[in-house]
């Protein structure tokens, strides 16, 4: 069954191959691939198409798609972001021990205090990525250890439960039958599009990342538009941190192991070079709807946890190894 | 028949003087379209044995899709290729070398954590009982070659510790052991200075003394003079004339190639008493120059000469703030500039085209319409956002001016030719409006016509009240644009001389 799913997601892809419909196709075969696995777990499974199931879907994309967006800004860079896993948990336990020593009105301290922890994390990033020169794989490597011993040192390895109802909110409620977290994905989503495809900011960070040497001549001060994508992806990781932790009703010392790989997943998948200089947030969103769907799809066929990650790997190479065959 | 190194002298030389009267290559009739669109059409070069052969063009001309097709990367549709007076038709590069042409190309490719020796015989090394590296022979191999050419090369030396000029001798030494009669040559000068060119064409001048024959591909007309016997003439796709280089002279080349006559761009003399533009005051930078003093007036263009590792580049490049400098002062209309910041460099007024157009001067990845609007964002963003139809406007007036020539402005600049690549570093700079204009050899690796265009427009910009500081290792170009000259020598500035008075001889003279 799973080389059944491989195997129709490779003729998906082959076949808008064959098809030259231009270089318009290349923004729309991610979005090809998504409707290919979409239209196999239909097939495979009657709940799946249901309005409840997509709603559920999109709420389990939403964490990642978040984080995956930030991490693009910095992958355009040519840089990487290993951090947002570990960012995530800290921001998350942080919002949390606001939340309970103070009383909920003070909620939006809680939030301020998630979103500035990772801020501030993703500045020192940041800081020592662009002025230490040590490249962005050690720097966040490192930073992924480091931000996870700070959360068990400040947590003392134990969860904080009791969140108030309002800081619940965040991650379980719903405006108008969507859910909260869904709505912050798309928002980020849209501010995100529109700093990349209609600012200045935007520009130079696909200049830097196309060629740094190059920009750095033209007037960017590289420095700062890198340090900047690595803030935007720590603010990110402090957001999904505030709705992981929401959703969980507790921060969890925990949470968010291994999270960064399907962030940086659903950006590759989404045709991000690692290279740097292209990609779009477009594709992001929909690896990690393509993620998304995968793990909700499986999980309703009752495929086992393992066969699930087997077949993410093979998804991820499959769409790396189509974007080279395009080239 | 074929140059064997030092295998069997006799053998060589009786064949080599029977085979002297008859041309080593004659192609004749070459014809190559691309999906129907005829890129070379009645594409004709006689080589002969003992000779330097230039091959010239503009972009486009067919240079190109010639040499790939007798070195059998492409298979022609038409024309006949003779080596020997016998018929050939090559299906891989492998089988070109196998019967003598090789090629040598821009893009040189050592093994840098290699030997010489080990480089030579990459893939073929004398092996003892066919397993061990037979390192002795291959040293002994290797010397007997390199002293069988009179290269100057030291035999155990890693790649990477050698020179470019070095590591194309070693290039040069493999072709020829690999008993390689016909050497295409692609732009061999491209990357190296004054005197390693004078290292390579001394050792093109043994070659050709054994008889062997070498097609030389250059945009550099000046040593195409020195070096080339015979040329061949390629314009739009077809054959355009042949003939001895000693009988032209270089207008006539120039107009061979271009297709039209090439008006000579005019050197106004800048007003004197014309205010003071650019000055700069005992700049110095550690190693690489020290304690240069110039001045650049309004409406002037003043030419930097020196050789490759005079400091020039480094120069420029401190003055534009990408490097800060160690000791000294930059001023520009009196009022000194912020060191080691080029963003600010740009706000005040100056703008730089670098010297390798792919390292620093472009986002190739990017389109043409970036690229060209890239330095000048914020001038036209509202509170960070871009005023894409402002832009638009902008880049689509840049390329109508400098007539870049592409399908859209949408395309990858990756996508372009070298001449139109060079174009949108200039477009990308002028955006910014600077009155200062720093070029870094802004003619490198492009071809005949752009050329002119680029020195015609030097010099409007000039005219029209703005500075130029350019640096060329071409004196011709040198002397053709600027006002004044600046030699350089080993990271000092040796002197300061009359553009308009100097010639070609003196210069080289001062800077050698």
């Amino acid at each position: 069954m799973v080389a059944n799913i491989i195997s129709n997601v490779a003729t998906g892809a082959r076949s808008k191959g064959i098809a030259a419909v231009g270089p318009y196709l290349k923004s729309f075969s991610i979005v090809i691939v998504f409707v290919v696995i979409s239209a196999f777990f239909a097939v495979a499974n009657e709940y799946f198409m249901t309005w409840l199931n997509w709603v559920n879907l999109l709420r389990q994309s939403s964490i990642n798609g978040v984080l995956a967006i930030g991490v693009t800004f910095v992958i355009l860079t040519k840089g990487i972001d290993l951090s947002v896993g570990s960012v995530m948990a800290l921001a998350g336990m942080i919002a949390a021990s606001l939340v309970t020593s103070t009383n909920q009105q003070f909620v939006l301290w809680a939030i301020l205090g998630g979103l500035g922890t990772g801020a501030a994390l993703g500045l020192l990033n940041g800081v020592i990525v662009t002025s230490f020169n040590v490249p962005p794989f050690v720097a966040t490597l490192g930073m992924l250890s480091m931000a996870r011993g700070l959360t068990l040192i400040f947590s003392e390895g134990r969860p904080i439960p009791n969140l108030s109802e309002s800081f619940r909110w965040i991650g379980g409620g719903s405006v108008a039958g969507v859910p909260v977290p869904v709505l912050i994905l798309f928002l980020v989503f849209a501010i995100g599009w529109v700093v990349l495809s209609y600012t200045t900011f935007g520009r130079y960070v696909y200049a830097v990342g196309g060629n740094d040497k190059a920009a750095r001549t033209s007037g960017i001060s590289t420095r700062s538009v890198i340090a900047s994508t690595y803030v935007i992806s720590g603010l990110l990781a402090g957001l999904a941190g505030l709705v992981l932790t929401s959703r969980t009703t507790a921060a969890l010392p925990q949470a968010g192991i291994g999270y960064e790989l399907d962030a940086i997943a659903a950006v590759v998948i989404g045709g991000t070079s690692l290279a740097g200089g292209r990609g779009s947030l477009v594709g992001t969103l929909f690896g990690a709807l393509i993620i998304g769907t995968i793990n909700n799809g499986m999980d309703l066929m009752g495929v086992s946890s393992y066969y699930q990650q087997l077949l993410k790997g093979a998804i991820i190479v499959v769409a790396v190894m189509l974007d080279q065959f395009r080239k | 028949m074929l140059l064997s190194t030092g295998a069997d002298p006799e053998g060589r030389d009786e064949d080599a003087f029977e085979a002297r009267d008859e041309p080593l290559l004659v192609a004749e009739g070459i014809a190559k379209s691309f999906n129907g669109v005829p890129a070379l059409r009645g594409g004709r070069l006689v080589l002969k044995r003992g000779t330097v052969h230039a091959l010239c063009g503009g972009n486009g001309a067919g240079k190109s899709t010639f040499l790939n097709i007798v070195m059998g990367l492409l298979h022609r549709d038409e024309g006949s290729i003779r080596i020997d007076g016998v018929p050939v038709d090559f299906r891989s590069a492998a089988e070109a070398l196998r019967h003598g042409v090789t090629i040598i190309t821009q893009e040189l490719s050592p093994v840098p954590e290699m030997t010489v020796a080990e480089n030579i015989y990459l893939g073929r090394e004398p092996k003892i009982g066919g397993l061990v590296v037979d390192f002795p022979k291959m040293r002994r191999a290797a010397k007997q070659l390199l002293d069988d050419l009179e290269f100057d090369v030291p035999l155990t030396a890693r790649m990477r510790d050698l020179s470019l000029a070095q590591i194309q001798l070693v290039e040069i030494a493999k072709a020829l052991s690999h008993r390689a009669d016909i050497v295409i040559m692609d732009e061999p000068t491209s990357a190296i200075g004054e005197h390693e060119v004078h290292i390579l064409f001394n050792a093109l001048k043994r070659i050709k003394a054994r008889g062997s024959a070498i097609i030389y591909v250059s945009h550099k007309l000046t040593e195409i003079f020195e070096i080339a016997d015979e040329y061949t003439v390629f314009r739009d796709g077809r054959y355009i004339e042949s003939g001895a280089i000693s009988a032209i002279d270089r207008n006539h080349l120039v107009t061979q190639i271009v297709g039209h006559e090439i008006k000579t761009v005019e050197k106004g003399r800048p007003n004197e008493g014309a205010p003071i533009l650019l000055e700069v005051r005992s700049l110095s930078r550690g190693p690489h120059f020290k304690n240069i003093s110039v001045t650049v007036a309004a409406g002037e263009v003043l030419g930097i000469y020196g050789l490759l590792g005079s400091g020039r580049t480094e120069f420029l490049e401190t003055i534009y703030g990408i490097h800060a400098p160690t000791a000294g002062d930059v001023f520009l209309d009196g009022k000194k500039v912020d060191p080691g910041n080029p963003k600010k460099c740009i706000q005040r007024g100056m703008a730089m085209v670098p010297e390798d157009r792919k390292e620093t001067g472009l986002v190739l990845c990017a389109s043409i319409a970036h690229n060209i609007a890239l330095s000048s964002l914020a001038l036209r963003a509202v509170s960070g956002f871009v005023r894409r139809k402002a832009e638009a406007a902008a880049t689509d007036q840049m390329m109508r001016l400098h007539r870049i020539k592409a399908a859209s402005p949408n395309v990858a600049v990756e996508t372009l030719s070298g001449g139109n690549q060079q174009k949108v570093v200039f477009a990308r700079c002028l955006l910014t409006n600077p009155r200062l204009l720093i070029c870094d050899e802004p003619t490198r690796g492009i071809d005949e016509g752009s050329k002119q265009e680029i020195y015609a427009f030097l010099r409007e910009f000039a005219a029209k009240g703005n500075g130029v500081l350019v640096v060329s290792s071409e004196a011709p170009e040198i002397l053709q644009i600027s006002d004044r000259i600046a030699v350089f020598r080993q990271g000092r500035l040796d002197r300061v001389v009359d553009g308009h008075e100097t010639t070609q001889q003196m210069l080289t003279d001062l800077a050698s």
